[in-house]
């Protein structure tokens, strides 16, 4: 008989564990204050729960079934209403709040299309594993609930919380009927959270901590996969903790960029298909790979098949469904990052006591060789303004403190590769889903969480007119972004495939945004009838200036049109479906090995 | 592909049984027996589902369904360490020449006569899947007019409860 269940905690003492770990305030199961009780309607209950979980900031839109939801949050003295555009903005806004912050991210919708419009940032939620909540269906979601009893209301909104802020982060779908929000019904907090199903794992097995450091211990060419999930479970510093004690080179993800700071001298940058030359073949060369809180995606590892043939994998996620599904590991750690790492540190220690620290000279020879021969750059145009000259002054004028949240396409690559990050939560995109559309909202929710802050949408010409709606949105509710439109006058990654594997037959990715004298939209224009300031930057000369007065301005959001040469390209590449070990790092360029032999 | 018996023990709520064949779909694995039921907890129930799968794919599967919130527990259960047990009822044809041959034949198989009329019988029968199918090679020469099957249900020998355990835990 196998045994195939993992989790043993009682649900009390895990609630209790979830409140200690989540800043969101989780309601208590077994209440020690006196429980609130009294008659109100569905939709009061919805109002009441979600002041009583600590909910600061909902986006959304109101519709007929939503109505009777709307009069009582217009009441509310602690619950702010962003009203946006479109349901997708209501969603990517509360992904970014939720990415900027760590806490839980909420957005409401009314039935029909309002909830169909949210499926889209509800997928890129779950995908890259940000926790957010609202009022539809099936595996885009954490969980989800259909609520037609009012009096159940209340103990959804509390689960749901729970469940989006617990273990793997993850959106969750609470799903209000009409009837349910006119009823009248007795208001009752705290709610009892009954989830026997659901204990997620938090603490690592302590047998294969030891295994992991063993491995370490005896390993010549090891390297951090540093993923996403390591900024999930806010264990950046123990990360850093952790390169300092072993002296492991790293990578970190798209989804983790940040989590060590880029300037790191054991920072070998972004592994995957536009990684750097250092975190990819470190990775194809490593004996062991620690991956924390990673996923082996595709984007990373190339053709499967061939990716680190001589590594020994050790695989540490919260999810056990994410370990041994595409790489198997050899030595599996189910546990939150934040705890694996803890301990990783702890055994390393005892290790390095007994048998001395563990010598990885020649390693970081070679590595650093890769690093310094083939650093992540570009050839700057010919005619026109390089967008990753644009994107490289964004960051140097910008800083670490600010924010930065791309779109998808050329521009988030460049974005990814050309700011130099070193503070977890400074960079925010949509990296499983790839949603089109993302960064001006999601740089609003951003903002509004942490309005201290510079926020960035470093945006393309097709994202943006996606989602620019939203600019409305910023203006009336003083919400100063301010937006970098990296203008190719294409969908520009689309282009650069065309180029590269379609015999350059250019099959509807123009744009015309900005090439052969035509504007349409004219971005500037646009940002002026928002509202907003509009400038257009069209000479290398001119970048530095825009930037600065963009940076000047904070009582309304900044749109700057960076027209730039269509032909650049993202660059390392490696080609989708083909080994790792066929990096190309210029159009026809593969790095000269035979230099370091 | 072997096939595997996995008792999975939920929550008693509605919409738990969609999300669970919804997985097994999602990933092109047809389920071959399914019976549902309560337990002696009243806020449980327990499903057996029978899947035709290799081991590697089946672990992955399993990951799945212990993401799922609602479901509390699952255990796989062995051929040699577990009871299990099916029912069918099968209505065959029979006239005065091959009723008494159709009796005694449920006899062997220890099934029973559960409605009698003029041109057929209909039989019940209970036991592992292997004797319900010898059983219905046997009844096929007579004709079967129409057959129904349960889905597979198993316990675990000896005195050890699953859910006794479940329960335990939570």
């Amino acid at each position: 008989m196998t045994d195939t269940t993992t989790s043993k905690a009682s649900p009390a003492s895990l609630a209790a564990q979830a409140r200690s770990r989540s800043t969101t305030p989780a309601p208590a199961s077994n209440g020690a204050a006196e429980p609130v009780a009294e008659q109100v309607t569905g939709a009061q209950a919805l109002v009441r729960s979600l002041e009583a979980i600590g909910v600061d900031t909902v986006f959304g839109i109101p519709g007929g079934a939503i109505l009777p939801a709307y009069d009582p949050l217009m009441d509310s003295g602690k619950v702010r209403h962003i009203l946006v555009r479109h349901e997708q903005g209501a969603g990517h806004a509360a992904e970014g709040y939720a990415a900027a912050t760590g806490k839980v991210g909420v957005c409401m919708a009314t039935s029909g299309p309002g909830a169909t419009n949210l499926v889209t940032p509800i997928a890129d939620a779950y995908m890259d594993s940000v926790p957010i909540i609202r009022g539809i269906t099936m595996p885009i979601t954490k969980h989800n609930y259909l609520v037609t009893d009012p009096a159940e209301i209340p103990r959804a909104i509390a689960e749901a919380f729970h469940i989006a802020s617990t273990g793997r982060p993850g959106p969750v779908l609470v799903d209000i009927s009409k009837d349910a929000l006119v009823a009248q019904t007795t208001f009752r907090w705290p709610p009892q959270i009954d989830l026997p199903g659901y204990r997620p794992v938090a603490r690592p097995h302590s047998k294969q901590i030891r295994e992991a450091a063993r491995l370490i211990a005896e390993a010549r060419r090891p390297i951090l996969y540093v993923g996403g999930g390591v900024i999930r479970a806010r264990a950046t510093d123990e990360l850093r903790r952790l390169v300092e004690l072993t002296q492991i080179p790293l990578v970190t993800t798209l989804m983790a960029r940040g989590a060590v700071p880029d300037s790191h001298p054991l920072h070998l940058g972004m592994p995957g298909m536009h990684g750097s030359v250092a975190a990819v073949t470190g990775l194809q060369k490593a004996d062991l790979i620690i991956a924390l809180g990673a996923r082996f995606d595709d984007r990373v590892t190339g053709q499967l098949s061939t990716f680190a043939p001589y590594a020994k994998v050790v695989h540490a996620d919260i999810d056990p469904a994410e370990i041994s599904k595409n790489r198997t590991a050899d030595v599996p750690i189910v546990g939150d990052c934040k705890d694996v790492i803890a301990e990783l540190i702890d055994a390393i220690t005892a290790d390095q006591a007994t048998r001395g620290t563990a010598d990885y000279a020649e390693w970081h020879t070679t590595v650093q060789g890769w690093k310094q021969t083939y650093p992540v750059g570009y050839t700057p145009a010919k005619e026109g303004l390089s967008p990753q000259y644009v994107i490289e002054r964004i960051g140097a004028l910008s800083g670490p403190e600010a924010t930065y949240v791309a779109g998808v396409g050329q521009h988030q690559m460049w974005a990814a590769q050309f700011v130099e990050y070193s503070r977890p939560n400074s960079w925010l995109n949509s990296g499983g889903l790839g949603t089109m559309g993302y960064s001006v909202p999601a740089a609003m929710g951003a903002k509004v969480a942490e309005p201290h802050r510079t926020v960035w949408a470093i945006d393309g010409d097709g994202c943006f007119q996606m989602t620019n709606q939203e600019l409305a949105t910023c203006v009336i509710n003083d919400i100063p972004i301010k937006v970098a439109v990296i203008n190719n006058s294409s969908l520009g990654m689309v282009r650069q495939w065309q180029t590269l594997f379609y015999n350059e037959r250019y099959s509807n990715t123009d744009l015309h945004t900005s090439h052969d004298a035509r504007r349409i939209p004219d971005f500037v224009k646009l940002a002026d009838a928002y509202g907003c300031e509009g400038i257009r930057v069209e000479r290398a000369e001119e970048v530095d200036a825009a930037i600065q007065r963009a940076l000047e301005i904070n009582d309304r959001p900044v749109v700057i049109d960076f027209v730039v040469e269509r032909d650049a390209m993202v660059w390392p590449m490696v080609p989708a479906g083909v080994s790792n070990d066929k990096i190309l790092i210029a159009r026809g360029g593969a790095p000269l090995w035979e230099r370091e032999a | 592909m072997p096939k595997h018996t996995l008792s999975v023990l939920v929550e008693n709520k509605p919409g738990v049984l969609a999300r669970i064949a919804a997985l097994f779909s999602r990933r092109g694995f047809n389920i071959d027996s399914l019976a549902v039921g309560p337990t002696e907890h009243g806020d449980i129930s327990r499903m057996t589902v029978v899947v035709d799968v290799d081991a590697l794919p089946l672990e992955q599967v399993t990951k799945q369904l212990n993401k799922l919130v609602e479901v509390i527990k699952i255990v796989e259960l062995e051929q040699a360490t577990s009871v299990q047990r099916q029912i069918v009822l099968v209505k065959v044809r029979a006239d005065a020449s091959t009723r008494s041959h159709i009796v005694e034949t449920a006899e062997l198989f220890r099934a029973t006569v559960v409605d009698v009329a003029t041109d057929s019988l209909t039989l019940e029968c209970t036991g592992k899947t292997d004797k319900i199918q010898a059983l219905l090679a046997v009844l096929e020469p007579f004709g079967i007019r129409e057959l129904v099957q349960s889905g597979l249900v198993a316990v675990g020998r000896g005195p050890r409860s699953i859910t006794d355990r479940a329960l335990r835990s939570a």
